[in-house]
């Protein structure tokens, strides 16, 4: 109990450095929640897209970018007929732009796809669709941002389209995109005969090795992945949730120099009174327990009102009406353990100088020290 | 061992001995202690008189483990004082120190303050308790045990250093001026507590000192002058 007070003691004797200590390590890791949600949200979101009544994605082998991905009109039409397949959906992904909206996603799709099928319907009737080539199906936020209402004429891109229907989906991508028949979007997008990903639904899950082997060794130059497999791989979410652990970890280290600053401050004003704890018994191990310890809680109480701060500012994000379907607040226990892990490690690493300098102290030498 | 300066009795069990102790700072630039040799039996209370920068407190911190001498030895309960061995247990179970700064840390209470040496040993908290009421019994401090340190008297404060100092039942209690801080009256009072303390419980006080008057009431009375021990005096 006294060695705890020993810890906190310094702490509320120096209250304002130790709050700014909290703060730093607060903010820091608020933005690494923050960035770590949004991203994982984003890419949740992308997969969301992807997996949409399926189990399996079919794409071009080595690219960087699925929009890169050229998928033959040949493979569709072969891997549907293959007697594990439920159904096979070829999706094109291109990028649009209209007035003031330099970028929306549009999907090309037909009608058979699940997009199309299991989605809310908020406006006009799903059987309509691709029975023109001018034809589009607005998510309801793009709607919205397009200010358009069915049976309107909206410029996208170089063309003027019809509205013939607006779909309400949770999914941010598909609630701010345009989806066309896919021989409208290749054509649109100069990719006569392809489309980005083939989206298969399986008879039997179990069958999934069978079909990525089928796809191996039938198309050279195409890749069958499961959905967790594919996530896990993808190049792009690895580069993503790469920058946002690398944004939040120099958030994290900005804290933890702060820690640093503080519990050097608080080893270098009371060099007497450590000195004093030596004298009566108090081991070097015993003195850099207490230091650590006081970095400890300046950490842990940083992390929990970061993580709290974190959370709001999410909830916060998620009701700008330009960010709806973007931000997932539904935070992963695992981040949020790897973001206190991490602000504990910061405040450990700030400490290490510190409790060092404070292990050798001689008390001898501190106590002539009036 | 040549113990030609100051010898203890013969009889009588040495418990805290220095033979031939040298001691100097800034690379031998100025030397403090200049072969010293003493020895204090058991329950014995030694002051140790002298002008200031004489090595007084030097020595005091020798034999508390503190510091190391340049040359010679060092033994508590005939057991070498080494800084890298068993330092913890001398300064933990062997040597209490009172200085004439009280030393306290002014934000805990005068308990807080007190269990310090208990929390470093790892005593239990029950046993600690009973040891922190008995001894603020006798100092009078009973009253004050959930007292801040700024609140306390100049003369409380020592007698909660005092307390502190014995807290975990040493054998040798080391005073480096225990009472210059404090004004005569209260001087008195604390001293005399120092020396009915020691007594009772059967400490060996070494007390550094610039005041002859309670020095003489010790049972031996040494010069320091220039490093050395140049003559015992029999109080």
């Amino acid at each position: 109990m006294i060695f705890l007070k020993l810890i906190v003691t310094n702490l509320r004797r120096h209250r304002i450095r130790s709050f700014i200590s909290i703060a730093g390590i607060a903010f820091s890791v608020a933005a690494m929640l923050t960035v770590v949600t949004i991203l994982q949200g984003a890419i949740g979101m992308f997969s969301g897209i992807l997996s949409s009544d399926s189990e399996i994605i079919v794409f071009e082998r080595n690219v960087s970018d699925l929009f890169f991905s050229n998928v033959p009109a040949a493979a569709v039409a072969d891997i549907s007929g293959w007697p594990m397949v439920t159904h096979a959906d070829p999706v094109l992904f291109g990028i649009v732009s209209s007035a003031d909206h330099p970028i929306i996603t549009c999907f090309g799709v037909t009608a058979a796809d699940a997009r199309i099928r299991k989605a809310t319907w908020v406006a006009g009737d799903r059987d309509a669709f691709a029975q023109r080539g001018d034809d589009v199906v607005l998510g309801e936020r793009a709607a919205e941002f397009l200010s358009a209402k069915l049976g309107d004429h909206v410029p996208i891109g170089h063309g003027v389209f019809h509205v013939i229907g607006i779909l309400k989906t949770a999914n941010g991508f598909e609630d701010g995109g345009v989806f066309m028949p896919l021989g409208a979007a290749q054509g649109f997008f100069h990719k006569e005969g392809t489309s980005s990903v083939i989206t298969i639904k399986l008879r039997n899950k179990d069958d999934a090795a069978a079909f990525k082997a089928m796809v191996r060794a039938k198309f050279a130059n195409l890749i069958g992945l499961e959905d967790a497999e594919f996530t896990r791989s993808y190049s792009q979410f690895k580069i993503l949730k790469a920058t946002a652990w690398a944004v939040g970890g120099c958030g994290l280290v900005l804290g933890g120099l702060g820690v640093a600053n503080t519990m050097i401050m608080s080893v270098f004003t009371r060099i007497r009174e450590i000195a004093i704890l030596r004298v009566n018994g108090f081991s070097q191990l015993q003195i850099a327990v207490m230091i650590f310890g006081e970095s400890a809680v300046v950490s842990l109480v940083g992390a929990v009102l970061g993580l709290t701060t974190g959370t709001c500012l999410l909830f916060a994000l998620k009701l700008v009406p330009a960010l709806h379907g973007y931000v997932d607040v539904s935070i992963q226990p695992v981040v949020m353990l790897i973001v206190i892990v991490l602000a504990l490690l910061t405040g450990v690493a700030g400490a290490l100088y510190p409790a060092a300098y404070a292990m050798r102290i001689r008390a001898v030498e501190a106590l002539r020290f009036e | 061992m040549n113990l030609t300066n100051s010898q203890a009795g013969t009889s009588e069990r040495i418990v805290l001995r220095a033979v031939d102790v040298w001691k100097s700072y800034d690379d031998g630039a100025i030397a403090v202690l200049k072969g010293v040799d003493f020895s204090a039996a058991a329950g014995q209370s030694v002051a140790l008189c002298g002008p200031s920068g004489c090595g007084k407190s030097t020595l005091l911190h020798l034999f508390g483990g503190l510091d190391a001498p340049d040359r010679g030895h060092v033994a508590v309960n005939g057991i070498e004082v080494n800084r890298h061995r068993d330092l913890l247990r001398l300064l933990r179970h062997e040597v209490g120190f009172v200085f004439q700064l009280h030393n306290l840390i002014p934000d805990l209470t005068l308990e807080e303050n007190c269990l310090i040496p208990t929390v470093a040993a790892g005593v239990g908290h029950r046993a600690a308790q009973a040891r922190l009421h008995e001894l603020a019994e006798r100092t009078g401090l009973i009253h004050r045990l959930g007292h801040r340190i700024q609140k306390l008297s100049g003369g409380e404060r020592q007698r909660t250093a005092l307390c502190r100092a014995l807290m975990n039942r040493p054998k040798i209690l080391l005073a480096d001026e225990p009472t210059g801080s404090l004004d005569e009256h209260t001087s008195g009072a604390v001293f005399d507590l120092l020396l009915d303390l020691v007594a009772t419980e059967g400490v060996t006080l070494v007390m550094a000192t610039h005041d002859r008057g309670l020095a003489a009431r010790c049972d031996r009375l040494l010069e320091m002058h220039d490093g050395r021990i140049n003559e015992p005096v029999t109080a």
